[in-house]
């Protein structure tokens, strides 16, 4: 065969390949499985992330809401932009989610409610602030799951998050408040004793959080990883460490080399160790925060001694903490960031 | 010569692809309808299956519920190969902290979550050399994530 065939044989199996995949009907309920179900249940129960086949969110919502949710997501609210996506997979993914609760959901226009704003906040600091913030933040424990201690089985949604509000239009965030949610603590507005014209100016004021919102942060870029050369032995570094993670009130767990269990029993590399070592309180706290974090356990520093050079190393919390969008964490991975940068610097003083 | 630079850039292109996509979710996860016990096994008996060994399982919630905190069955489950191992730690400083690589799996009512972090996270210029083994854990977890989706 000439290399020219060859060639015109790769190149239409390339094109043959990425054709057919481009138009093949995306599966909702696989591609719900794949991407959505792990927070938001199998049938939409809710868990890490709201319950979608509750009625009220059904019907309360539009599709265009569902679509630029999935695109836009929730920064810093754990709920990813998924920008992978095709558009025809984002549209077989809102079908499916259709697909729990029969009939037609709401449809509203992009209609503007020019309400007063300054009144709005009264009312807001009044009647919403207690569940969603006093500045929309919303409520706290977004990434938690039913398998912790939980008290509310939905998170009151940040209503200053620029994904909320690049999603739902006003004429939704009014129904919402007139309306409430049933099954979740959001009560209707109306009922409660406000007029159609204090909701027109609560909404208002909700749309004014954008001006804020729309100040993007720049998220830093940070090394995966932290490292410091010991002028210290292997032994005595290792000493080093446990007595650091001790000083801040941590329980060592455990020493293992680092491929124990992947060789056989006498054969492990002696010059490479890691030390485990816990807070059960801080851990508590991590968890109440966003139950994913196991990623980040035990905590564990890495001692390895390369052509003479004993060196200690870690993860970076920082760099980590942006895998899990969510802002709550990023200020303990602060915290736990100081400790592994003061326990390293200790350990190879 | 001219098919052999089209080539070239042909599987570079894809490649390049294949690693945006790869790079775009930060973490990987599944859900699936086994309860705990059976879930644990069955990612136990899976990863054997992609011939990777169990480096160990760390409990997390007997260390919780023993400081008097509330929590249902939490495991972190670490994995590798010898070979694989020992070739990174020497070569990607980077790696060192994140290996063996691991899964976290827990219950959540009757259903169990498993998370990974997308080893695609870690690819770094400076080591392009990484990237292929980056790429095939990346796979196994979501080849291994849709087996435990897919358990009854």
């Amino acid at each position: 065969m000439t290399l020219s065939l060859k060639y015109h044989i790769l190149l239409g199996t390339v094109f043959l390949l990425a054709s057919a995949s481009l138009h093949a009907k995306p599966n909702g309920e696989q591609l719900y499985s794949t991407h959505c179900s792990a927070c938001h249940g199998a049938n939409g129960d809710g868990g890490v992330g709201v319950p979608l086949s509750l009625p009220d969110f059904q019907y309360g919502v539009t599709n265009d809401y569902l679509t630029k949710t999935i695109r836009l997501g929730r920064p810093g609210r754990i709920m990813p932009a998924f920008t992978n996506l095709s558009n025809k997979e984002v549209k077989a993914i809102v079908k499916h989610i259709r697909s729990w609760a029969p009939g037609k959901p709401f449809k509203y226009s992009n209609k503007k409610i020019n309400g007063n704003v300054k009144h709005g906040k009264e009312i807001y600091a009044k009647s919403c602030a207690a569940c969603h913030g006093a500045t929309g933040q919303g409520g706290k424990g977004t990434g938690v799951t039913f398998s912790r201690p939980r008290d509310l089985p939905v998170i009151a949604p940040a209503l200053n998050n620029p994904g909320f509000l690049a999603s739902a239009p006003d004429l939704m965030i009014k129904t919402a408040l007139m309306n409430g949610r049933e099954g979740t603590p959001m009560l209707s507005f109306l009922k409660q004793g406000l007029s159609e014209k204090d909701i027109d100016d609560v909404v208002s004021y909700v749309r004014s959080f954008e001006k804020n919102s729309a100040v993007k942060k720049i998220k830093e870029k940070h090394i995966p990883y932290l490292s410091y050369e010991s002028p210290n032995s292997m032994e005595e570094t290792i000493a080093n460490v446990k007595k650091a993670a001790i000083g801040k009130n941590f329980r060592i767990i455990r020493e293992q080399y680092l491929n124990e269990g992947l060789v056989k029993e006498g054969k492990e590399n002696k010059k490479q160790m890691m030390v485990y070592f816990c807070n059960f309180d801080f851990l508590n706290r991590a968890l109440a925060i966003d139950p994913r974090v196991g990623l980040f356990l035990p905590c564990r520093l890495t001692i390895t001694e390369e052509n003479g050079k004993v060196t200690v190393s870690s993860i970076n919390p920082l760099f980590m903490s942006g895998f899990f969008n969510n802002e709550e964490l990023d200020k303990l991975c602060q915290e736990m960031h100081q400790v592994y940068t003061d326990m390293i610097e200790e350990s190879t003083f | 010569m001219k098919y052999k630079n089209l080539t070239k850039v042909l599987i570079s292109l894809t490649l390049f692809l294949f690693i945006s996509a790869s790079q775009a979710e930060q973490l990987l996860m599944a859900r699936t309808n086994q309860g705990f016990p059976e879930a644990m096994l069955k990612l136990q008996e899976t990863l054997s299956e992609f011939k990777y060994s169990l480096s160990r399982v760390q409990r997390i919630d007997i260390g919780l519920t023993a400081s008097g905190y509330q929590t249902d069955k939490y495991r972190i489950v670490f994995f590798g190969t010898e070979k694989e191992i020992a070739h990174l730690s020497k070569k990607y400083p980077h790696l060192l902290p994140y290996i063996p690589w691991k899964i976290a799996i827990f219950a959540e009512q009757q259903d169990t979550l498993l998370v990974s972090a997308n080893p695609m996270q870690l690819s770094d210029k400076k080591y392009p050399d990484a990237d292929k083994y980056l790429v095939k854990w990346k796979k196994d977890i979501e080849q291994i994530f849709q087996i435990l989706r897919e358990s009854e």
